[in-house]
């Protein structure tokens, strides 16, 4: 099965700039995601890949051929839309077997495939029922199984899981991660998601604006962000901003707005201004007054309880608000109004330079 | 086929050669250059056989307009029957909407299994022939038989209430048609949304419904007002000494054959009619796709109170009741009231007569087979080069600018009166005189015709998500591939119905049919030529003509309606 290849990829709509100059590898039977927010040019990329739209410049390699000139039809992918674009004259079976059947399989061979893709989703009763007598989850499941019944080396899905309900959603996406696991695709999956991108993929690019901002695994997405906007992004996150009032060999003194002074790891020089991130399970919550490093005091706002976790929302002295979740049935929990005092490690929390075009605008999706 | 089983070539011989045909085209479309030259060729014939023969043949006269303006006596009465085609059109279109929606209503939101029914009478009146509907309204307002034996003398006379009443009827299922397919497209959410806000039913109809269908009621105008400018040969019928556009038209080219008037006067005042009807409908188009979608309607003000009223029970029965009225009093029964006769011809001998085809009725078995002969001809060859057409402006293939010039190039011969269309024809063609009548024919019902296929067509495939080419594409399908198992499955009915509309069209259509043709008579032209007695024909006689005419509108009807049925909507 192919790796797959983008080099200094550009696509203009009508002078708009949709990608601008992307480049990316996909390996070989990775399941790799596509995030970002909308508009970020995720879908766009994923269609150049497809080949249902053409590069403004650059290239797509698939395995080690260049595919520019190669038509959709003839680039061994399989693409699964967010409408599922199931042909709504054709049955289940004839959907499924739509592929072998323009692709001139034996009809022996594509009864084979297609029964066999059917038993892959779960999906081998209900072959005479039309789309439009099925579920939501069904019908993403047919989507699957007719992209895989194509010969799909690599599958494209395009926010494959959208229009399902959170619970079949959950269920789906695990599914469609094993199918690929087993069938040793390469796996392309585009959503605005980062929860589910998180949880399937086995490699991330977060992209924002048309260009790719970070490409790494989850772990490293969540805690090694190279900027405000994948911190922000992946996960929840407390920006806090501050001063650089000592820098020496990479320990920084910083100064927050309000006056607390904290202690961290980082870059940066004596009077920058500068963006501490850290995260709401990072932070401990204690009464009183203590007496530690990285000290923030503040009172318990508000409180929600979230199953797993409970959320606490801590107006601090400096009239910022940071979100706290601590687990909730291992702890005592704080009360409304309770005078609280937070403390974080230093190697804990992340520092960013402040964003010269402004902070809102940074972190805007 | 034939020429293969002829020589004896085996089922599966024919099997593999068709998977051939089908190989060699799906490797053909996937190359460019065959691809854009289906749709240049489309594009050329579209221009060289329906756009610009009218334009040149005009403009080739031009100077004749000379001779026009010399005879201030025609140029006035051409005036005159302009203005006339204009206000009845203007009118009656209007009261054609104002009648209509309620129906369209009714039959799409009614409850009862007889609304079916009354969906397929809507449509009697489209598919009669109009000069046979011309006919049957004459009958029932003014013959001795109809409404008028109720009173003392004819109740309507020929003249210009007749016109109104007649393009009232003939352009009234244009509006329910196109009126109930937008509501039953409109997402019934918004109107629920505004009940629930606490609006009564008709102010949820009136500040929300009709807002958002607001196309749709300007199409149903312009559709409408089209068709009564267009119309020539029942309102030619039911005209007496009333002149408008058309009317005035094809009475001057009488009197020409006549001799009353010369050729240069004859070209000159046909030239400046001709002109005249088409620039003022063309502004007249203009100003609506400008200034139509600007239209306010009254959706400003609120009386809830006095809604409310006009929303309950009894309210909406007495709106039902007269929408049903108006329907089978004034668009119904006068439709079909030519049965009385047709009925009576049985019985006195006359249908004996047709059956043996003597007399008359040779001629009349002739120009029918010519007329379905020549709407055949025209579906055919709508379908072949106007495919193209729909696929380039609703896919935008050459681009969005391209695509919106072209869907409103391609809508110009329907706003343009098929008369002076015909008229224009007319002199382009005759300066090819080795071209055949009834290939001239064929031209002139193309040109009229194709509009109707290339719209219903395009906006078939708008219909169609691009996901489901796109997805045939990443299957492995190729582009004729994708053309010949999604595009065209899903399409279907609209291609049925898109062919059956052109066919009707066709058969129906006298004015452009009066103007190319010297020696070749179509069924409607016959119709037209015995009740104004130029061939002697007796009440049954006509009575039959007609009947038989609507017999086999109804019998096309009746296939439409089975093969359509309950499939046609994903």
């Amino acid at each position: 099965m192919p790796n797959v290849r983008v080099v200094n990829l550009t696509k203009k709509f009508d002078g708009i700039t949709a990608l601008d100059n992307v480049s990316l590898m996909v390996e070989d039977k990775e399941y790799f995601s596509l995030l970002g927010p909308s508009g970020c040019g995720k879908t766009t990329l994923l269609r150049l890949i497809a080949g249902l739209i053409e590069p403004t410049s650059g290239e797509i390699y698939i395995g080690e051929k260049q595919v520019a000139d190669v038509p959709p039809e003839d680039r061994e992918i399989g693409f699964v839309f967010q409408t599922f674009a199931l042909f709504p004259h054709l049955t289940v079976w004839d959907n499924v077997n739509y592929g072998p059947r323009v692709k001139n399989f034996n009809p022996e061979e594509s009864k084979t495939v297609v029964e066999e893709v059917l038993e892959l989703v779960k999906l081998h009763e209900r072959l005479n029922a039309y789309p439009n007598e099925l579920s939501g989850g069904m019908m993403q499941r047919i989507a699957v199984a007719r992209a895989l019944a194509a010969g799909a080396k690599i599958l494209l899905l395009d926010e494959p899981l959208g229009q399902l309900d959170a619970k079949v959603r959950n269920e789906i996406r695990y599914e469609i991660r094993k199918m690929a696991k087993d069938l040793n695709l390469t796996a392309i999956h585009v959503t605005h998601d980062q929860a589910e991108a998180m949880s399937i993929s086995d490699r991330i690019a977060v992209m924002k604006k048309g260009k790719v901002v970070q490409v790494g695994t989850p772990p490293e997405l969540y805690m090694k962000p190279n900027s405000l906007f994948v911190a922000n992004f992946i996960g929840e996150s407390n920006l806090l901003e501050g001063l650089i009032i000592d820098a020496k060999k990479g320990k920084l003194e910083i100064e927050l707005r309000g006056g607390a002074k904290v202690r961290t790891f980082g870059d940066g020089s004596e009077g920058d201004r500068v963006i501490v991130v850290v995260r709401p399970e990072v932070l401990v919550v204690e009464r009183g007054e203590k007496k530690s490093k990285n000290l923030l005091k503040g009172v318990v706002n508000k409180i929600t309880f979230e199953g797993t976790f409970i959320r606490y929302i801590i107006k601090l002295e400096s009239e910022d608000s940071v979100i706290v979740t601590r687990p909730s049935l291992t702890e005592k929990w704080f009360e409304v109004g309770e005078s609280i005092t937070l403390s974080f490690e230093p190697e804990m929390a992340h520092v960013f330079p402040y964003p010269p075009s402004g902070l809102a605008d940074e972190i805007s999706v | 086929m034939s020429d293969h089983d002829a020589k004896g070539k085996t089922g599966v011989e024919r099997i593999m050669y068709r998977q051939k045909v089908s190989d060699a085209l799906n490797a053909l479309s996937s190359k460019k250059a065959p691809k854009y030259a289906t749709y240049l060729t489309a594009i050329i014939i579209f221009l060289a056989l329906i756009l610009l023969p009218p334009i040149i043949g005009i403009l080739t006269k031009f100077d004749t307009m000379q001779q026009a303006f010399n005879q201030p006596v025609f140029v006035n009465r051409a005036f005159v029957a302009v203005t006339n085609s204009f206000i009845i059109a203007l009118v009656v279109s209007l009261l054609d909407v104002i009648a209509g929606i309620p129906l369209a209503w009714l039959i799409t939101r009614g409850k009862s299994r007889w609304l079916n029914i009354l969906d397929t009478l809507a449509d009697v009146p489209f598919v009669v022939p109009t000069a046979a509907l011309g006919y049957s309204l004459l009958l029932f307002w003014n013959g001795p038989q109809g409404i008028s034996s109720l009173f003392s003398g004819s109740l309507i006379s020929p003249g210009w209430l007749l016109i109104a009443l007649l393009h009232f009827t003939f352009s009234f299922p244009i509006v329910v048609r196109v009126m109930v397919g937008a509501l039953l497209d409109y997402k019934i959410e918004f109107e629920r949304a505004s009940r629930t806000l606490g609006a009564a039913p008709f102010t949820a109809v009136r500040t929300v419904t009709f807002p958002i269908l607001r196309p749709a009621l300007i199409a149903s105008y312009v559709l409408s007002f089209a068709r009564s400018l267009s119309e020539t040969g029942a309102t030619f019928i039911v005209a007496g000494l009333f002149e408008n556009g058309p009317v005035f038209l094809q009475n001057l080219r009488n009197e020409f054959s006549s001799g009353a008037i010369n050729q240069g006067t004859y070209e000159g005042v046909t030239v400046f009619t001709s002109l005249t009807l088409i620039l003022v409908s063309i502004s007249i188009f203009a100003l609506i796709r400008v200034f139509g979608p600007k239209l306010r309607l009254p959706i400003k003000g609120f009386w809830p109170s006095f809604e409310r009223k006009l929303s309950y029970t009894k309210a909406a029965t007495s709106r039902n009741t007269v929408t049903l009225l108006v329907f089978l009093g004034i668009v119904l029964l006068p439709s079909l009231f030519v049965a009385l006769p047709a009925f009576g011809a049985i019985l006195d001998g006359t249908l004996a007569d047709a059956v043996t085809g003597s007399g008359l009725w040779g001629n009349y078995w002739q120009s029918l087979l010519l007329s379905y002969a020549l709407a055949g001809t025209v579906t055919l060859l709508s379908f072949v080069i106007g495919l193209p057409m729909a696929i380039l402006i609703a896919r935008k293939r050459f681009g969005k600018l391209t695509s919106s010039v072209f869907d409103i190039l391609v809508n110009i011969p329907l706003i343009v009166p098929s008369i002076a269309l015909g008229v224009s024809l007319k002199f382009f063609w005759q300066s090819f005189a080795f071209v055949p009548e009834f290939l001239l024919l064929v031209f002139a019902h193309l040109a009229i015709t194709y509009p109707y296929f290339v719209r219903s067509m395009s906006a078939a495939f708008e219909r169609i998500s691009l996901d489901m080419e796109e997805a045939a594409r990443t299957l492995g399908a190729k582009p004729f591939g994708v053309f010949r198992t999604i595009m065209l499955p899903l399409t279907k009915y609209s291609i049925l119905s898109g062919a059956i509309m052109v066919f009707t069209r066709s058969v129906s259509e006298t004015g452009a049919t009066l103007a190319v043709v010297t020696t070749l008579q179509t069924a409607p032209v016959a119709i037209v030529n015995w009740v104004r007695q130029v061939v002697p024909a007796t009440p049954s006689e006509i009575g039959l003509g007609c009947g038989i005419l609507v017999l086999l509108s109804f019998a096309i009807l009746l296939v439409l309606r089975l093969l359509t049925r309950g499939r046609g909507r994903y």
